[in-house]
């Protein structure tokens, strides 16, 4: 054993790349292809959140506890850009309306910008700037609630562009990204703790707005089917391939397009981390102090990397709303969409793309599989305690798909605990 | 016997050892002070004696038991104490709370002791219900020296007791100092200002790259030239 | 006056259940940071576990057909309190401590409380499902007190329910207790001492380890306390965990990270602000209506009832980039 354990050491990437590799054979033979190409499509969605949040917890040591805010801002992005167009929106005063609003939006920040730039000072400086975002608020709210009211009584909602999904995903990109920028902008210069409950207040809030903009996103109606940007099953269908087919294929299909942009983003990720930019983010999280020296520097260095990280998480949100073709609000949860994203981060080990990739695939199919075990084992429990006359276990279905949320906290301790680097931990180079 | 006897100590942060071999042994009765240039080990050796950073080598046996690497909750109900050079009183507690925070592990009546402290230093008396992070750099001292007698130590020591105040009160803070020891408890003290320090002490140590260069008497080590020369600045 | 009825009712009442709950919550989450400076994330989901065994005690009581004057998950919160207080302790010796023996950095405890937080809600979700209760299901009447408001010319009353009162009363206790404990005891001021300098204190020979031992016990029992409460008020949820926190945590930062009695403060405040924040002014401002320009809407809220979390999110930002330290000053570090 103990000669094994250097070799183990030297081999770590490949030995678990060739385990992840045997779950998913694993998987394929039991729950069988179709189902096995999904989960994989699901986890190139995953995988790139985790890059994501590697860039920005691995290599920046930036709490985000706020990721599944720009997953839902993707979402929201995908849909926007792919969806059809909602021809009755655009022939109503609905576009006129909101032009309204977008420019008391505007006239509102150029009013807080200017009363920010006035030659003021001290307490007068502070009251004119509340006074500021006080108008701006309110001229904001007396366009925007009647143009949501009518645009919700009229048409619905504005629906999307019609544009090729892709477009979607790049869009959920950006948006997550522009987000990420001015939450970075207020947050950042905040201490670890704080600036992690900041951010899960952010992803909460962005949760309220999506949910509630029913004029925008349908909230809690949810919009679908969001198209795809391969044939989908059915189109397949239609050529004359048969039900399981479709799916092995389309869903295939899917899985190159998604999956070719993990890869690019996977080296564009790691050739950054080597380079000149990944040593100064690895200096400014090993030696905050150090590098404080650079002044204001890090700031800036650290909006960057919250602003790549979120765009990552916006693309993969865009994807997933794309392949499950439906936006539903109420589909997000913090746990799903943030902290399994942490688990397959520090599972993997943090700094490390290869490993947090793997840890992602993995930690995604521990993240399924937990239900239908779970299930299993509850149905066992219960014809147990049938059988001892204290009646079957109700609701088994919903109470196995509560077992994630201990699975994934546990996994997280445990990961702390005797793992606290990761399988893969991270490599540091010292090559400069 | 002496109450406190360190004996070839080596130990550090982890990483290389600060201290490399240091001997100190004085009795009850005495004032013990460590002087040496910077990084000479000085602080370390008293962190190491109260169980704040890992001995790896040597003994520390104090009032007849070994107590390498024991904690401070065991060392201060056997009669140890200790006062940090820096961050050495609780800022947002009254002066009172302070002092009762350093009885902490006496479950007797403590009023005796407190009204001593306060014999010792009425400033502090007057100031009880004021939090002590509103009084000066010479009463902070005080409360922090309050604070650590409240335990009625055998061994009280001192890390740097007159670093960052004025003269006047340098002065003053030695003759407490003395005061206490005058009350039968020894004194084990680091010092920048050596020269005044050694005036006073019974016992005298200079330590250099963590190992003893000279030991002796106080006055003995003011006369030695070569002490003189490289520690006391000529 | 209906109108200043209306704002007592709809505002001020409301506002001081949601500040009594945040206060006990923050004064927990505050006396952790300030013996072990992390900041617990899992302290939203304690009262969540802290109402449920409310829950089932009451509910077995009730079976067992015990009646009483008040309503019985009340009756029983002090027994719920010493439970709950014993499964903070618990989760401590098991999750925190090893993590602690091993130098974890309060980085790591942080995500390690986000661990813990998932389980408490998983194995809440797998007992009990994941639907919402009511703990006036049963046989048990929320009553309700009305104080009639004829004498000031008011022809509605001002409504109360049983609940409600006994919750003002509880906090009330609670905080005193608290103070008393903080101020005058020999463990609650070594609690302080820790807070204020936890490596002085550790010098002083101050048993570090009963401190920590009895500011989870202490932070166990209060958060039972605001969860039951809670979910006496409204009902029982299962999915508290990610909006309570906020709330809590802003109540603990904005008063000043390690004081209790900033927490009370920051948890009446936020309480306060978000509940006139979600007040409709319309009902407040109709008698102006004649001398106002424009039409009243129907619903003048300052911030739409959905987007209540905003409100505490935009205090504690606020607070964070003016006054980092608090109202009253705690650790900056």
């Amino acid at each position: 054993m103990s000669a094994l354990a250097p070799l183990l050491k030297a081999y770590r990437a490949p030995i678990l790349s060739v385990l992840v590799a045997l779950m998913v054979v694993v998987l394929n033979l039991w729950m069988g292809t179709p189902f096995t190409v999904r989960l994989l499509a699901e986890a190139t969605a995953y995988g790139l959140i985790a890059l994501g949040l590697n860039i920005q917890f691995g290599y920046g040591g930036l709490f985000n506890f706020g990721v599944m805010g720009f997953v839902m801002l993707g979402g929201f992005a995908s849909v926007f850009i792919s969806f059809p167009r909602n021809e009755a929106f655009w022939v109503s005063d609905g576009p006129m309306l909101l032009g309204r609003a977008l420019v008391a939006f505007l006239a509102g920040v150029l009013l807080v910008w200017g009363a920010r730039k006035l030659p003021l000072t001290g307490l007068v400086r502070n009251v004119a700037i509340v006074l500021a975002w006080i108008v701006a608020y309110i001229a904001y709210r007396t366009q925007i609630d009647p143009a949501a009211a009518y645009i919700e009584a009229t048409t619905g909602w504005v629906g999307g562009l019609g544009l090729y999904p892709v477009l979607g995903w790049l869009f959920g990109g950006l948006l997550a990204g522009v987000v990420a920028f001015f939450v970075g902008k207020i947050a950042l210069g905040l201490r670890t703790d704080y600036l992690a409950i900041a951010t899960i207040g952010i992803s909460e809030i962005i949760r309220a707005l999506i949910k509630n903009m029913d004029w925008l996103t349908r909230g809690t109606q949810t919009v679908s089917p969001v198209p795809w940007p391969t044939p989908l099953p059915q189109q397949l269908q239609a050529w004359g391939y048969t039900i399981t087919d479709s799916f092995i294929y389309g869903r295939l299909a899917f899985l190159a397009m998604s999956g070719a942009l993990l890869v690019i983003a996977f080296f564009l990720v790691h050739r950054a981390y080597r380079g000149p930019w990944g040593r100064m983010m690895r200096a400014i999280r090993d030696n905050f102090i150090a590098s404080g020296s650079m002044g204001k520097n890090v700031k800036s260095r650290q909006v960057e990397i919250f602003v790549f990280g979120s765009a990552l998480m916006g693309i993969g949100g865009a994807i997933l709303v794309s392949f499950n073709q439906i936006l539903d609000p109420s589909g997000y949860q913090p746990i799903n969409h943030t902290f399994l994203i942490w688990v397959m981060v520090i599972l993997g080990g943090a700094g490390n793309n290869l490993g947090v990739l793997l840890g992602a695939l993995m930690i995604y199919i521990v993240f399924i599989v937990s239900d239908p075990v779970a299930q299993f084992v509850l149905l066992n429990l219960s014809g147990f305690t049938e059988q001892i006359g204290w009646g079957a276990i109700p609701e088994i279905d919903s109470r196995s798909l509560q077992m994630r949320v201990f699975v994934v906290g546990l996994v997280i301790w445990l990961t702390l605990r005797f793992a606290p680097r990761g399988l893969l931990p991270e490599v540091v180079r010292r090559d400069a | 016997m002496p109450i406190i006897e360190v004996k070839d100590v080596v130990g550090g942060y982890g990483g290389a050892p600060i201290l490399n071999g240091v001997n100190i042994a004085i009795e009850q009765s005495d004032i013990g002070v460590i002087v040496g240039p910077n990084g000479a080990g000085k602080s370390t050796t008293l962190k190491a004696i109260f169980g704040l950073l890992k001995i790896t080598g040597g003994s520390v046996v104090f009032d007849g038991e070994e107590i390498t690497n024991a904690l401070p909750d065991r060392l201060v109900p056997r009669g140890l104490s200790f006062v940090p050079q820096e961050k050495n009183v609780f800022t947002t507690m009254s002066v009172e709370e302070n002092l009762e925070m350093g009885a902490f592990i006496r479950r007797d009546d403590i009023s005796g002791t407190l009204e001593e402290i306060y014999t010792m230093f009425p400033v502090l008396k007057e100031k009880r219900r004021q939090p002590a992070g509103e009084l000066s750099g010479g009463q902070r001292q005080m409360v922090a020296m309050g604070r650590a007698l409240m335990s009625k130590p055998k061994l009280l020591m001192l890390d740097e007791p007159s670093a960052g105040l004025s003269p006047r009160y340098v002065l003053e803070i030695f003759e407490h100092i003395v005061t206490v020891n005058k009350a039968g408890v020894g004194i084990l003290m680091v010092e920048q200002n050596a020269r005044q320090a050694l005036a006073f002490a019974s016992r005298g140590f200079v330590l250099a790259q963590g190992k003893n260069r000279f030991t002796g008497t106080g006055p003995e080590l003011i006369a030695d030239p070569e002490v003189a020369k490289s520690f006391l600045g000529g | 006056m209906d109108e200043l009825v209306f704002f007592i009712n709809r505002g001020v009442i409301s506002g001081l259940i949601t500040g009594c709950v945040y206060a006990l919550g923050g004064v927990g989450i505050t006396l952790i940071f300030g013996t072990m400076r992390f900041a617990h994330f899992a302290h939203g989901d304690m009262m969540t576990m802290g109402a449920f065994i409310s829950f089932l005690i009451a509910g077995a009581l009730s079976a067992m057909g015990v009646v009483l004057p008040i309503p019985l998950a009340f009756a029983i919160m002090p027994i719920s309190m010493a439970l709950t207080a014993v499964a903070a302790l618990g989760i401590e010796r098991s999750f925190y401590a090893p993590l602690r023996d091993r130098g974890a950095k309060p980085v790591t405890m942080l995500i390690a409380s986000i661990g813990v937080t998932l389980m408490i809600q998983g194995l809440i979700r797998l007992i009990f499902g994941s639907g919402t209760r009511d703990f006036f299901g049963g046989t048990e009447v929320k009553e309700i007190f009305r104080i009639p408001t004829t004498m000031f010319g008011g022809t509605r009353p001002i409504v109360l329910t049983e609940p409600q009162v006994l919750m003002f009363i509880a906090t009330a206790i609670a905080v005193i207790g608290v103070h008393l404990f903080l101020s005058r005891s020999r463990l609650g001021k070594a609690m302080r001492a820790m807070a204020d300098n936890a490596d002085l204190a550790q010098v002083s020979g101050i048993n570090t380890k009963m401190v920590i031992t009895v500011t989870w016990l202490l932070g166990g029992a209060l958060a039972s306390m605001a969860g039951t409460m809670l979910s006496l008020d409204v009902n029982l949820r299962p999915d508290l965990a990610f909006n309570i926190i906020l709330p809590i945590v802003a109540a603990a930062v904005v008063g000043g990270l390690g004081s209790a009695y900033g927490a009370i403060v920051g948890g009446l405040l936020i309480g306060f602000t978000e509940a006139l924040a979600v007040f409709n002014w319309t009902a407040v401002l109709r008698p102006l209506q004649p001398y106002l320009p424009f039409d009243l809407p129907a619903n003048l809220a300052v911030v739409p009832t959905e987007y209540k979390i905003t409100v505490a999110f935009v205090i504690l930002v606020v607070t964070l980039l003016v006054r980092p330290t608090g109202i009253f000053k705690g650790a900056s570090t």
